[in-house]
């Protein structure tokens, strides 16, 4: 039903490190080649990362679950150019990654709307950032708003908008400027479970109409299967692939999709993972 | 699909709060105030009358007002030169205030090198240098700038550099994710965030000024409400001193007043002002 693929080994050859960069020049969607982080701090080392070697495919839901402090926020943040590796390389739609290139939207746990500007201003941010043109993205703005159900509410601040209401603006913000990518860190991690489960129908339906490559980090087991096409299952600090797995269920999928055997097995079998280890978060 | 009822439900917040609102800042906002300085005007009088003090220890408030009426067109006079260094020194706190804040803000190694020093001129009695002011620039304004100047900077840095701190780095990281130059991410991000609290600074920092100047006029000068104390003070003329007091006090409302409206001009999101924001829009 659903196979783990191997993890690859913690200490790539630098062979294997030319082979896999080879391939990702030019490869859409994100490639990650012998990545690790250690943060260096006054206290000594903090290593928060083993060397990581994955591939998501371009259009791909790519689910991440780990323990916390296993080093999610950083492989994102790596992905988006804000950190470097210490070591390997990233590829996003082929070009190596050694800064911020843009080609990313980025929803965190808090939808960090600013509250300064109107919920059209504030999906608007990311032009403003790269300086693209006000006129050519504002009708593209509207239309995201559109599309999460945000219509008439251009002009309300943020902190008029109920949580749910935030978080889809700061949806509609990450692919304002149509990045490939999409980054998400525990975007529904603030939100009530009733909320939540309508976020995630209403993500997956954004996803399939705008055909954008995925990477989710998510605490919820459930929510990682429901969503992704693959979930990767992260060990704890320093963090290194447990498994990867495939998730065979048909889309679209509804809520029902829960009920599938398939996808219980599926979560229980991931859960496993960390009963050995502490648990989530 | 969308909340609908959520949808209603926030449109309904929006409109109920606005009424309310407006009649409730026209009666707060005034009538309480000057409700309470009137009891303590009474009291004043009554324990004057009840315990018998001299008018050479504590004028009535009669004689204070008689003053206020007879003299008013010196006091004004002599306020002029005390509001001008007030002002002047204010204005410079706010100009090289924030500036510092950035830089401390914004660096590790300034903050380390120039922080301790700061709190460390602040425990230096400014009454005790304010002569020295006299020494290098004579009788005329200019010290009493300097001495406003003096009192009004540090509050401004404080309330800074807490406000340039108190930025969420998930933010910062957004906004730098797509590719904003430092300049432009601390223009969209950093500075608006911090208005709030430099606001708080700049009303702190205004009614310090107002004892700067004062203090300024204290230690040489021929001008000024301070001036008019000392000399009365001098001649034991209770009622003059008084009345010299109170037009201190109004410089210092009027001048807090001046800034409270700057504020709510320019940062009208912020939850302070949202009673505001809600009768304007
Ligand atoms: N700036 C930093 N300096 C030092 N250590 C850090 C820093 N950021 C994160 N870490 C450490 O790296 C580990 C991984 O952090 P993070 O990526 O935020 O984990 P997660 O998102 O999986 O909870 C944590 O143990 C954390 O303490
Ligand atoms: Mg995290």
């Amino acid at each position: 039903m659903s196979a783990a693929t191997n993890p690859t080994g913690p200490n790539p050859s630098v062979a294997h490190l030319r082979v896999v960069s080879d391939r990702a020049a030019g490869a859409p969607g994100i490639t990650l080649a012998g990545v690790s982080k250690t943060y260096r701090s006054r206290d000594g080392d903090v290593p928060s990362l083993r060397p990581l070697d994955f591939h998501i495919h371009a259009g791909e839901f790519f689910v991440v679950v780990g323990p916390s402090g296993c080093g999610k926020s950083t492989l994102l943040k790596m992905i988006s150019g804000l950190l470097s590796p210490s070591t390997g390389e990233i590829f996003v739609e082929g070009e190596a990654v050694t800064k911020p290139h843009g080609n990313v939207g980025i929803v965190f746990q808090n939808s960090l709307l600013l509250p300064w500007r109107n919920i059209l201003a504030n999906v608007m941010l990311p032009i403003d950032m790269k300086g693209l043109p006000r006129e050519k993205y504002l009708p593209r703005a509207k239309d995201l708003l559109k599309l999460v159900g945000l219509e008439g509410f251009e002009k309300k601040l943020p902190w008029q908008l109920s949580g749910g209401m935030q978080q889809r603006a700061s949806i509609c913000r990450a692919l304002v400027h149509d990045p490939k990518i999409m980054l998400m860190d525990e975007p529904f991690g603030a939100l009530d479970a009733m909320t939540r489960e309508r976020m995630n129908v209403e993500l997956m339906r954004i996803q399939r109409e705008t055909g954008k490559t995925v990477l989710l980090i998510t605490h919820s087991i459930p929510e990682a299967v429901f969503l992704a096409d693959r979930v990767l299952v992260m060990t704890e600090r320093p963090g290194s692939i447990a498994a990867i797995y495939d998730v065979p269920l048909p889309r679209p999928r509804s809520l029902d999709a829960m009920a599938d055997p398939v996808f219980t097995e599926l979560v229980q079998r991931i859960r496993k993972h960390f009963f050995t280890q502490s648990t989530l978060d | 699909m969308f909340d609908k009822n959520e949808v209603a439900r926030e449109r309904g917040v929006a409109e109920l709060k606005a009424p309310g609102a407006v009649s409730k800042t026209l009666n707060a906002a005034w009538v309480r105030p000057v409700l309470f300085l009137l009891f303590i005007v009474v009291a004043w009088d009554l324990t004057i009358r009840l315990f018998r003090i001299p008018p050479y220890q504590i004028p009535a408030p009669g004689d204070v007002l008689v003053v206020l009426w007879t003299d008013w067109p010196e006091l004004l006079r002599q306020a002029w030169p005390t509001t001008y260094a007030t002002i002047c020194g204010f204005l410079l706190s706010a100009v090289f205030g924030i500036p510092v804040a950035m830089l401390i803000a914004g660096s590790k190694t300034v903050e380390s090198y120039i922080y301790p020093l700061l709190v460390f001129s602040q425990s230096v009695p400014k009454i005790a240098i304010a002569p020295l002011f006299v020494v290098w620039f004579g009788f005329g304004i200019i010290p009493k700038v300097i001495s406003a100047f003096l009192l009004g900077f540090f509050p401004v840095v404080v309330s800074a550099v807490q406000g340039f701190k108190s930025v969420d780095p998930d933010m910062v990281d957004l906004a730098r994710a797509m590719q904003g130059s430092r300049f432009k991410v601390f223009c969209a991000v950093n500075l608006p965030h911090a208005m709030p609290a430099i606001f708080s600074g700049l009303k702190v920092s205004v009614t310090l000024a107002v004892v700067g100047a004062v203090v300024g006029e204290f230690v040489g000068s021929n001008s000024g409400i301070g001036y008019v104390l000392q000399r009365s003070i001098g001649t034991f003329d209770l009622p003059t001193m008084f009345a010299a007091l109170v037009i201190l006090a109004l410089l210092g409302v009027v001048l807090f007043w001046i800034v409270d409206r700057i504020e709510r001009f320019v940062i009208p999101w912020h939850v302070s002002q949202r009673d505001d924001f809600l009768f304007a829009a």
